[in-house]
């Protein structure tokens, strides 16, 4: 099937964006008859490379060529009437109109100037029968399940564009019975010759469905494989970006505090985001948490700190039962959360760095006793000399500072708490190598002073560096513990990509 | 720090664009600022647009609030009616006056809190929230009146609206007395800095820990107590209570103050003084166009393009272009934003 004629192209394709290269120099090859998935963690360069190829962004440089012809698709539009059409995971039809009018919008078939009617349904009907599909299609799209507009919406893209079908996550909100309904329409579409990019974070569905896999990381390409030269074990290495022969024989922390916990989570849960797990946090111990995208790393984070409530299972704190329905009953109880957003959950733009830096110690404290402007000023000027914030002075809208300074004011805003339990999600991504070694180092120096931290990262050997233990995540689950000197990131990788352990649970 | 120096520098464009227009009225109108004394009050074209404006200055300071948090409240004109209503109906009944004035202060409240509870816990759009009341508002303002428009005797009452106190008129008086209050509890307390934190990232704010929900419902109700103050003046001021006119598209004109004022409808950073400078612009430009005899059919057109230039020269785009022409397109402060890798 590699044989045959490249269908869509990309030679070293390259997009910037002021401040960083989101793709650098990707090459990326569709033939005729495969599903090639594409795969990387967030900000890797997928729907980067996804964007200039279907237009909705211009490429700063190389090629793309669809036939063999070089193409440059002004908008999503254009590209669908060259032959590339996309179906995202949020479908873009029209809830409100019947499935047959979803189907042929603007290109119905008409009669006397006058659509007909009674040809758009049977159209319709003939159109869905080619995918199994046998609906009522005069009823509005709405009525049906998410899968059934998936399959709706991947017909039209098909009719429309006929080459390549781009499915940007299709399966994210879909049961394991529509997975395969949607998979049975893939092959058929592959038996059809259309070449198909196939972009999940799901790996069971990648190796089920899909011919050959890309992956990229940090906007590079990390190569490209035939599924069946790959295991998963390799897989999440490149994904992870790191080389299989590069043995590193750093272990974890194994100078784990003793004591009884600080902190205990017993069933802690929230259905439909986390499955309900146990952990124990000791004082000056920093746990830390892997797993891919989407794996339930961030939903345990914001059901600790009451972001989405738990509703299983209840945390102690030194034998003592504590509340976490909110954000403010997390602060009572000696949290600090820095999430992995910073722009959208983390900094407040237009407001200065000290009124951020203050801000959760102020909402703490409550509105009628107002920290004194002096000491504020002074709070201010200590976290900047301590974290190094790179500013002129500290009435400057912290919006306007750089990555790495932003998630340093974050710190210093939970810091200025004096919080016995910090949870850090990804608190290196996005930042330069030097504020990336700060952080690090802050992190050890805040854990020997004895409070207690959970660090979620991507970045594993960072992980290996600083963690007492390390909890794995997979599929909105805890799957396994590992300490001390079991920490490496070769056993977090392990971990990680067990299908095994998947069956028992 | 240069806190003084940036504040004035904060509401130099508003009192700038209020001397303007006070320059062109009094080309206009010759005898325009002329002040005198009768009866132990203060008259005069000046002192008409302090007290004219009192309704719409009350109202601005509310609405201030509310759209430092990203909302706005449409429904004041209306719950200025309520207001009016529950203080005309009180003083029929016969209650003393604080006892009048308390009532009215809790349908003012009432109304914030319904809102609020809207907004906050609901999480209705701001503007689709306050429509309702807004709709509603002279609906439940016409049972309070069965329909008719009650006037009353209650001396005291009459008072608010058109007595004196050392010459100075009462209305003039409360704006600028709840103006000071309001400016000196959110910026004593640490409700300004938090009231501004929730309009610019409501999420983050949350997460830091802020208790969002109920600053939110906070706002709403200082809206409501504010529209209460201006319904009581309104009414006192005609003796009688209308619901069908009583602060009809007033909650425009606070829109207005506070946009004129500098406060973003994205929420965040907000003046309440600044608001109160462009409740009496939006005044003297009502009082000059009455007196400088224009027929009365342009005086919405003339104020609808004072409005306009005013925008127009407050726009960032305007903005932009005038540190342009000030300075060496080198020093351009939107040179050192863009980033080369």
């Amino acid at each position: 099937m590699a044989e045959n004629p490249p269908l869509l192209r990309a030679e070293a394709v390259s997009k910037g964006f002021p401040g960083t290269i989101a793709l650098d120099a990707v090459d990326f090859t569709l033939v005729a008859g495969e599903v090639h998935a594409l795969l990387g963690e967030n900000g890797a360069g997928k729907s980067t490379l996804i964007k200039c190829l279907t237009g909705a962004y211009r490429r700063d440089s190389g090629d793309v060529l669809l036939e063999g012809q070089l193409i440059h698709p002004r908008d999503p539009l254009d590209a669908q009437g060259l032959g590339i059409g996309t179906v995202y995971q949020e479908v873009n039809l029209l809830p409100n109109l019947t499935v047959a009018e979803n189907l042929f919008l603007g290109h119905q078939p008409r009669r006397f100037g006058f659509v007909s009617q009674g040809r758009l349904k049977s159209q319709a009907r003939e159109t869905l029968s080619h995918y199994g599909l046998n609906i009522d299609v005069s009823r509005n799209l709405d009525t049906y399940s998410v899968a059934v507009q998936q399959i709706v919406a991947i017909a039209r893209a098909v009719r429309l564009s006929g080459k390549v079908l781009i499915l940007d996550e299709p399966t994210a909100s879909l049961d394991a019975h529509e997975v395969q309904m949607l998979f049975e329409v893939i092959r058929t579409l592959k038996r059809r010759g259309l070449g198909i990019v196939f972009i999940s974070h799901f790996l069971d569905q990648v190796f089920d469905v899909s011919d050959r896999i890309t992956v990229l990381r940090n906007g590079r390409l990390v190569g490209t494989e035939r599924v069946g030269d790959l295991d998963r074990m390799k897989l999440v290495n490149m994904m992870l970006g790191r080389e299989l022969e590069q043995e590193t024989r750093v272990t974890g922390r194994t100078d784990a505090p003793s004591g009884g916990p600080h902190l205990t989570f017993e069933r802690f849960g929230r259905s439909g985001r986390m499955a309900p797990f146990d952990l124990a946090v000791r004082r000056g111990e920093v746990i830390g948490m892997a797993g891919l995208l989407g794996s339930g790393r961030t939903e345990t984070a914001e059901a600790i700190f009451g972001v989405t409530p738990h509703d299983s299972g209840d945390a102690r704190k030194d034998g003592e039962r504590i509340d976490l329905k909110s954000p403010r009953d997390a602060v009572a109880a000696g949290f600090g959360f820095s999430p992995e957003d910073r722009k959208t959950d983390g900094i407040i733009g237009d407001l200065s760095i000290r009124e951020n830096i203050v801000l959760a110690l102020q909402a703490r404290a409550g509105w009628s006793r107002p920290i004194p402007p002096r000491r504020q000023v002074e709070l201010a000027d200590q976290f900047i000399r301590r974290l190094d914030i790179r500013t002129s002075d500290a009435e400057k809208p912290v919006g306007l500072l750089s990555g790495g300074n932003q998630q340093k004011v974050m710190l210093a805003r939970w810091l200025a708490t004096n919080p016995t339990f910090l949870v850090l999600d990804e608190p290196t991504r996005g930042i330069d190598v030097g504020a990336h070694a700060e952080i690090i180092r802050l992190i050890e120096e805040l854990c020997a002073q004895g409070m207690s931290l959970l660090v979620i990262s991507s970045e594993l050997d960072e992980l290996v560096a600083y963690s007492h233990r390390v909890i794995v995540v997979r599929d909105r689950r805890h799957v396994a513990e590992l300490a001390g000197a079991e920490i490496t990131t070769d056993s977090i990788v392990k971990a990680i990509a067990s299908h095994e352990a998947e069956q028992q649970a | 720090m240069n806190g003084a120096a940036r504040f004035a520098r904060r509401i130099a464009p508003q009192l700038a664009i209020l001397a303007a227009i006070l320059v062109l009225i009094s080309i206009v109108f010759p005898g325009f600022f002329e002040v005198r004394i009768a009866n132990g009050r203060l008259y005069g074209s000046p002192i008409d647009i302090l007290n004219r404006g009192a309704p719409v200055a009350l109202l601005a300071i509310g609405m201030t609030l509310v759209i430092a948090t990203r909302g706005i409240d449409l429904s004041v004109g209306a719950v200025m009616a309520i207001c009016g209503a529950t203080a005309a109906w009180g003083s029929t009944e016969g209650y003393a006056l604080p006892a009048t004035l308390a009532l009215s202060i809790a349908a003012g409240l009432a109304c914030g809190l319904w809102n609020g509870f809207l907004v906050a816990v609901l999480r209705i759009q701001p503007i689709v929230a306050t429509l309702i009341l807004m709709v509603a508002g002279r609906g439940i303002a016409q049972l309070i009146t069965e329909g008719a428009i009650l006037t009353f005797n209650q001396e005291g009452l009459i008072f608010i609206g058109s007595g004196s106190i050392l010459t100075v008129p009462t209305p003039v008086i409360i704006w600028m007395i709840a103006g000071l209050l309001f400016t000196l509890v959110v910026r004593w307390t640490a409700l300004g800095m938090l009231i501004e934190a929730i309009g610019v990232n409501l999420r983050a704010s949350t997460l830091a820990g802020v208790n969002s929900r109920v600053l939110l419902i906070a706002v709403y109700m200082a809206s409501g107590l504010c529209a209460s103050f201006a319904g009581i003046i309104a009414a006192a001021d005609i003796r009688g209570a209308d619901a069908n006119n009583a602060g009809l598209w007033l909650e425009l004109d606070a829109i207005l103050a506070v946009v004129i004022g500098g406060t973003s409808l994205l929420g965040g950073r907000f003046s309440i003084l600044a608001s109160l400078i462009g409740a009496l612009i939006i005044q003297a430009m009502n009082t000059g166009i009455l007196l400088s005899g224009f027929p009365p059919e342009f005086n919405l057109i003339i104020k609808a393009l004072i409005v306009l230039t005013i925008l127009v020269l407050q726009s960032p785009a305007t903005r932009t272009a005038a540190i342009f022409f000030r300075r060496q397109p080198g020093t351009d402060p939107a040179d050192t934003r863009t980033v080369t890798p």
